[in-house]
């Protein structure tokens, strides 16, 4: 009773820390991310002017720099647009020719919704897969399934993306090959859950290796302890044994992998939208950052940081709460 | 590959309740097209649709069909303008009834506010320099408006093609990128758009277009930025057309789809400065423009879709173009005309003239790989001659500082509807004051007296058999002393889905590309 009273300030506490400590690594990870730019070999010019760089007159380039405000400093730029962002203002995109927040309102859903189920597939898939070969380690299921997730492991997303397409949608036709909808049909239902199908699934694919091996590593690991070998003398039944000793003891690894995968889910979503020409923010974020687009690139930088940081936290907190032998004071 | 995939689509439609997802394309009077391109972005203030291809607008004038250079027929003006004096003064009659998309009437205001919002500094317009011989533009009354340029100007045509927006639209000065006319445009021409999404865009025709109601009734744009997927979209018959590099293009195409290629007089070539007492040598420009197997770069890198280029000018431009000044493919004719000036082999291969070795930089922007690919035969090719050519992939803001001590696989060809605003940038020798022009303008850094006075003689002139004398003189003194290497004219290829349309008739295309271009650049002209 007041182990647990203990851990629970315990994680309160570290919880509220870590959020503290969100802040200022925004604000770091933003000022960063201006003064990086200043830096970068990229002409946000040639990017504003595109082909049209080569024949632009160099007084015209003065007037566009002085114009679009490329000339001031990466601290004056910051503080504009802090400034702006303090007032409720996300500024535009210069590379979009849009407001940042419209571009936002329509992309944002569509790739919460791409990552949303991709991630949930690969957490059943890892769980359930992972469970089984880690239980029956050394068979022909385990052995199945490790050696195609060591294959995958080394797929980069955008090769199984364009196999998917290649098989599922052009050689068999079983599934639309890119996009929301069907060219020219309006968002509905039905629709875009047919389109989901192949990005989700190429998504997950690239995710389920790494999730995949490691509860199979712990399970398997977790089989040979103490606890569950005493469990077993004491005629406990395997399935209470999986459930109520070894799964629990084994998520904590796992979660903590979900964690520290999440930058990787950021870069897979970006090459799958790419591809499957899916309408989410994270196509966006290669062309903002080509084209030193600030407004835009810095409110996608500060989001992910922000996402990831939140997303590790809460990992952290699941670890301490499902496995009884981390203390949260970390 | 073709013969599975339709028998794929096959297999598709039988499974039709699930999978035959084609509701759209192949309908009686819609189009279904996917881009490399983001949407958006449709103000002509910004740069968007400058040779009149954009569907929601109409420019004074348009460019008509034509295998050669295409010629111009008036638009939202009603005759072609007439040059009053030396050509530095036009005046061009406007049509009268004709309504923009919201409603409101056009008139000599939305002319002069459209043009005047291009060279207002605070729209920060991407072709404001374009425009930069403008001086004034005023509305005579309301049917009429007058432009006053800076210098006589015969090729001012071009400069008619740009969309015209109502006036109200940029009342307010501000960056064209923030105007809301990016992503709801307001014009005259023959469609609307109706619908922006991330990845699609609906245009509906315009019933009351003054031009006549489109034929084609709705254009569906996809954006599909990756090649590879454009493909394969168009292999499931899921798309009418699209536009595609020339290999795949041309691996994609077959059964119902074919291969379309418009020509263009978009060019690829390289400078050799002055400055740099290789580069610069005459006898290493000439013995390099024979050395260079401009056919062979044309079959390797571009598959067949492309047309040597010995000068800026293209066949394309008829009268204006001289076919005599050409290098033919000769080695052994470069070798001796190295010989001959004394570049003698040394004994790595590599030529030496009084101790100087045959030696030089070329520079090509490193995210182009059609330009690192042309750079790397162009070096191949100069050292089979005994000229050593080091290539070095850069970013532009790396280039720029050695412009003039470097040579640069550049890029033309973006307003090619005038031999003019095709080639005097290239081959004029550098202004006095290097801030009026751009960086690129003449990156060899050659001055010839002869071919600046043509040049100048045809911008002055309104008589185009002098115009084309003048431009034919051009090309014959560049051919004996000439101050580049070109290398090839690109063609854009296309691939179309067959249909019972009568489409529009070719047009040559300036650098960009897309489907605004392609065989859908006079989409409203289609019928049946």
């Amino acid at each position: 009773m007041g182990r647990s009273r203990f851990r629970g300030r315990g994680l309160r506490a570290m919880a509220g820390w870590r959020l503290v400590t969100v802040i200022p690594v925004l604000a770091a990870v933003s000022a960063a991310l201006f003064a990086a730019a200043a830096l970068s070999p990229f002409d946000p010019l040639v990017g504003y002017l595109g082909a049209r760089y080569e024949t632009t007159s160099v007084t015209d380039r003065a007037l566009l720099t002085d114009q679009l405000g490329l000339d001031a400093s990466w601290y004056q730029l910051y503080g504009r647009w802090i400034g702006a962002l303090f007032s409720g203002d996300l500024g535009d995109s210069r590379a979009f020719a849009q407001p940042v927040s419209t571009l936002l309102a329509q992309r944002l859903p569509w790739t919460i919704l791409l990552v949303a189920v991709a991630m949930g597939v690969a957490i059943a898939v890892a769980l359930g897969a992972g469970v089984w070969a880690g239980m029956h380690r050394g068979g022909l299921v385990d052995r199945l399934v490790t050696a195609s997730c060591v294959i995958m492991q080394g797929l980069p997303p955008f090769v199984v993306s364009l196999a998917a397409i290649a098989v599922f949608a052009v050689g068999l036709g079983w599934l639309p090959p890119a996009g929301l909808t069907d060219a020219g049909a309006e968002v509905g239902f039905g629709q875009v859950v047919r389109h989901l199908v192949l990005p989700a699934a190429a998504l997950a694919v690239s995710q389920v290796p790494w999730l995949l091996l490691a509860v199979r590593e712990s399970v398997s690991g977790n089989r040979g302890e103490d606890f569950v070998v005493g469990a077993a003398t004491r005629g406990i039944g395997t399935a209470t044994i999986t459930g109520s000793h070894i799964l629990p003891s084994s998520l904590a690894p796992f979660v903590t992998i979900l964690g520290a995968r999440l930058p990787e889910v950021v870069v897979g979503a970006v090459l799958v939208e790419e591809i499957f020409s899916w309408p989410g923010i994270a196509g966006a974020f290669v062309r903002s950052a080509k084209d030193l687009d600030m407004a835009l690139l810095a409110i996608l930088t500060v989001g992910t940081t922000c996402a990831v940081m939140l997303g590790s936290l809460l990992a952290d907190i699941a670890v301490a709460l499902l496995d009884p032998r981390v203390r949260a004071d970390g | 590959m073709r013969a599975r995939s339709l028998i794929a689509v096959g297999v598709a439609c039988a499974i039709a309740s699930t999978s035959c997802g084609v509701p759209e394309s192949g309908s009686t009077d819609s189009l279904v097209l996917a881009d490399a391109y983001e949407l958006g972005g449709y103000n002509p203030v910004a740069g968007y649709g400058a040779a009149g291809e954009a569907k929601v607008y109409d420019g004074l004038l348009r460019l008509t069909s034509s295998t050669g250079a295409p010629g111009f027929a008036p638009a939202l003006a009603t005759a072609l303008p007439a040059a009053e004096g030396d050509a530095t003064v036009w005046t061009v009659p406007l049509r009268p009834g004709v309504r923009f998309s919201d409603g409101s009437a056009f008139d000599a205001a939305d002319v002069v506010a459209t043009y005047r919002a291009i060279l207002d500094p605070a729209s920060a317009s991407e072709v404001r320099s374009s425009f930069a011989m403008i001086e004034r533009v005023e509305a005579v009354d309301p049917l009429s408006v007058r432009f006053t340029l800076r210098h006589p100007y015969a090729a001012f045509g071009t400069k008619l093609l740009i969309g015209i927006v109502p006036s109200e639209a940029v009342a307010t000065p501000g960056p064209a990128t923030e105007s809301p006319l990016n992503t709801a445009p307001i014009g005259t021409g023959p469609y609307r758009l109706t619908v922006l999404e991330p990845t699609r865009a609906v245009f509906e025709a315009n019933e009351s277009y003054w031009g006549g109601a489109p034929s084609v009734k709705r254009l569906t744009v996809l954006s599909v930025p990756d090649d590879n997927t454009r493909a394969q979209r168009m292999a499931a018959g899921e798309l009418d057309g699209t536009s595609l590099p020339p290999l795949l293009a041309a691996a994609t195409s077959g059964g119902r789809m074919s291969l379309q290629t418009n020509t263009s007089a978009d060019w690829r070539g390289v400078s050799m400065p002055e400055g740099d007492p290789v580069a610069g040598d005459s006898a290493v420009r000439l013995a390099l423009n024979y050395a260079v197997d401009r056919q062979g770069m044309i079959d390797n890198i571009l598959g067949g879709y492309g047309r040597p280029a010995y000068t800026p000018f293209a066949d394309v431009y008829g009268e204006s173009y001289d076919p005599t000044a050409f290098f033919g493919f000769d080695r052994a004719r470069a070798e001796q005309i190295l010989d001959g000036a004394r570049w003698l082999a040394g004994s790595d291969g590599v030529r030496v003239k009084d101790g100087v070795r045959a030696r030089f930089t070329v520079m090509y922007n490193s995210t182009d790989t059609l330009r690192r690919d042309l750079a790397l035969a162009f070096a191949s090719d100069a050292r089979r001659v005994g000229i050593e050519v080091d290539l070095a992939a850069l970013s532009w803001d790396r280039i720029e500082p050695r412009v003039a001590q470097a040579g640069i696989l550049l890029g033309g060809g973006s307003e090619p509807y005038d031999p003019d605003t095709q080639a005097y940038n290239t081959l004029h020798s550098p202004p006095p004051d290097p801030s009026t022009g751009s960086p690129y303008d003449n990156a060899s850094r050659h001055a010839d007296p002869t071919i600046d006075a043509q040049l100048e003689l045809a911008r002055r002139s309104t008589d185009p058999a002098v115009r084309a004398a003048a431009y034919r003189d051009v090309q014959r003194r560049y051919a004996q002393a000439p101050s580049h290497v070109f290398l090839v004219h690109l063609d854009h290829t296309y691939v179309v889905k067959d249909s019972s349309w009568t489409m529009s008739g070719p047009v040559l295309e300036p650098h960009a590309h897309g489907v605004t271009w392609g065989p859908w650049w006079s989409l409203q002209t289609w019928t049946r």
